[in-house]
């Protein structure tokens, strides 16, 4: 559908209104930004290198002035290592639901516009992927490519592809029928020029939508896969694998320090992406809002 | 609806086809020689040999397959490497604590969620009805895992109130003969009070953690599904005769709003199974996740492939019977 610039920005204006309406997309979208800023400010704010950080003589210290958040079994402080934490778990989510977004879009796009054979297959392909519950369809592909980072993000991403293409495949299903498709088809337009340049910007705002609340719960999932011993190796810190850390050494009942804030800030992140996905939501559906 | 329970079991066939496709790729796609791991590290080239032979492995991958499958509809999903026990039995054991598990967290999430829902929907934009969806939100964003840490460390070491993990204490098993491996019912078969207190003791924490999910999202769609009815004409005119609001809401709206809630039930009792992974893990319940948790750190590759089947055949079988159970609930949906 080619709007007119004056469409465009009216369309805009009316999203972005709807978005300032909502509360929960506020706060979504203010925690969003602080925790990726924190992420990414990191280095600069404050360099640390995990490989060389033991002290022995500050092993399990509770929360004092030194060590706000405590230190853990190697003497490390719990602070820093949320904060190097959260860089790790948040790329995990946004390079997973990226990855999950990018295949499973093609692949709806293609079953929804060739339909037949290629429709049935695709429909197979997501009722098995869907048929799984995520977190054993996780475990099963990092039980494969090995416990490591690139894997989690893998793994969570193909828990994300069915979603995207059932989101995908009924966006164009309905699409296709429309005038603005059928006028271009008329025209003799290519199914590539049809598909990217017609059919896709016109599905974006359900796709943006889903790919929002999607980084929650491939946060979620990422901590998951990290308390199961399958996320990043030592020293990395992840706070999934913070959280295994403390449980298998049994800090989490004597140190309790080490559990608290790594969960606390795992819910942070997917309460921020929950929230800004709620107001977009709101924003550019206002259909499918309750 | 005969003809479209049939349809719906001949649906089932390639999807179950393809669970079992992916399995036998997964497990053939690991890094190095499956006899090998299999075997374990420190097995001779005689038992790897043997087990190559075994299982069928020099022969070409699609023959493989059909023998996998052969294998798994006679239930044979072969032993543990670690204790050596049979997956069918091992299975056969562990599903009743992970069943029962899962019925009382949804037990839980039912009680509390579909009132919290109601109240919500009634009071709309209240304080109660803020707490209820900010609450909810908290819920679907919260590792569970972490959570049943928290109430580890507060009621059973802090407060020593509960037990932190097991089914059972040792005092309790003393007297106590499992039947059907559901303790629940097995202690009130026998009228064994002492064990039926020890075995609620044991299933309040892990139920309460296991329950957050499908609590939050229950009171969630209980509150939407009742605004819906609750703007409608019938409702208006329920309350225009002088109809008790108490009446209306419980009599007239809420047996209404409740279809979309029974279908959140089913998906989620589908959801729960697999989440009891974790929540398993951490308070040491013998079920199938923990199972499964065990088999993934001691690469027990089979228990690793049975555990994945069964959840997944029943995720598969309980979604039918949601779908299914429409049709009672509804009897204006029609089948096709």
């Amino acid at each position: 559908m080619r709007m007119t610039l004056k469409d465009w920005s009216a369309n805009a204006r009316n999203a972005l209104g709807r978005f300032l309406q909502s509360t929960s997309g506020k706060i979504g979208l203010f925690l969003a930004i602080a925790i990726i800023l924190l992420a990414l400010l990191a280095p600069v704010l404050h360099p640390y290198d995990p490989s060389t950080d033991r002290n022995y003589l500050t092993r399990l210290k509770p929360p004092s002035a030194q060590h706000w958040w405590g230190t853990d079994g190697l003497g490390r402080d719990v602070l820093i290592l949320v904060w190097y934490g959260l860089r790790t778990s948040l790329s995990v989510g946004l390079v997973s639901v990226l990855l999950g977004l990018t295949i499973g879009v093609l692949l709806g796009l293609v079953a929804g516009y060739f339909r037949g054979w290629l429709e049935t297959g695709i429909g197979w392909l997501t009722d098995i992927l869907l048929a799984f519950p995520s977190i054993l369809l996780a475990i099963a592909v990092v039980t494969i490519t090995g416990p490591s980072l690139p894997s989690v993000m893998i793994a969570v991403g193909v828990v994300q592809v069915p979603i995207f293409i059932r989101l995908t495949r009924s966006m164009v299903l309905s699409l296709r029928e429309q005038e603005f498709v059928q006028a271009v088809i008329a025209f003799g337009a290519t199914p590539a020029r049809i598909i990217f340049r017609h059919i896709l910007p016109a599905s974006l705002a359900p796709i943006v939508v889903q790919a929002t609340l999607s980084i929650g719960t491939a946060t979620l999932e990422a901590a998951g896969l990290g308390f199961l011993g399958l996320g990043a190796k030592p020293p990395t810190p992840e706070l999934g694998t913070m959280l295994s850390d403390s449980f298998k050494n049994g800090y989490s009942l004597s140190a309790p320090w080490t559990i608290l804030f790594p969960g606390l800030m795992i819910t942070l992140i997917v309460l921020a992406f929950n929230l800004l996905g709620d107001g977009l939501r709101d924003a550019l559906d206002p259909r499918e809002s309750h | 609806m005969g003809r479209y329970i049939l349809k719906r079991l001949l649906n089932l066939i390639p999807v179950l086809l393809g669970i079992t496709l992916l399995v036998f790729i997964l497990l053939h796609l690991i890094p190095g020689d499956p006899a090998q791991i299999l075997a374990g590290e420190r097995a001779t080239p005689e038992t790897v040999e043997a087990i190559r032979e075994q299982l069928g492995l020099n022969k070409p991958l699609p023959v493989q397959y059909f023998l996998f499958l052969g294998n798994l509809l006679r239930f044979n999903l072969g032993n543990s490497l670690m204790s050596g026990a049979s997956i069918i039995q091992e299975i056969t054991t562990r599903w009743p604590a992970t069943f029962e598990l899962s019925v009382a967290a949804m037990l839980i999430a039912l009680i509390l969620g579909i009132p919290a829902g109601v109240l919500a929907a009634v009071r709309k934009n209240s304080a109660v009805d803020n707490l209820t969806m900010s609450g909810s939100l908290l819920g679907v964003s919260m590792p569970v895992f972490w959570l049943g840490l928290l109430l580890i460390y507060l009621f059973a070491v802090n407060l020593q109130w509960l037990p932190p993990g097991l089914r059972i204490s040792q005092e309790a098993t003393l007297a106590f003969k499992p039947i059907t491996g559901f303790y629940v019912l097995d202690a009130l078969l026998q009228l064994n009070w002492n064990a039926l207190k020890d075995v609620l003791a044991h299933l309040v924490l892990p139920a309460l953690t296991l329950s957050t999910i499908p609590l939050a999202i229950i009171a969630r769609i209980t509150r939407s599904a009742m605004l819906e009815v609750l703007s409608q004409d019938y409702i208006r005119t329920a309350r225009a005769k002088g109809v008790l609001e108490r009446w209306v809401i419980f009599r007239h709206a809420l047996k209404n709003a409740l279809l979309p809630v029974v279908t959140i039930i089913g998906l989620q009792f589908g959801t729960l199974l697999s989440g009891a992974i974790l929540t398993e893990t951490i308070f040491s319940w013998p079920g199938i996740g923990s199972w499964i948790y065990d088999g993934i750190l001691n690469r027990d590759y089979p228990v690793v492939q049975g555990g994945v089947i069964f959840v997944s055949i029943s995720f598969v079988l309980i979604n039918l019977l949601v779908d299914l159970s429409y049709g009672f609930l509804d009897p204006r949906i029609q089948y096709r």
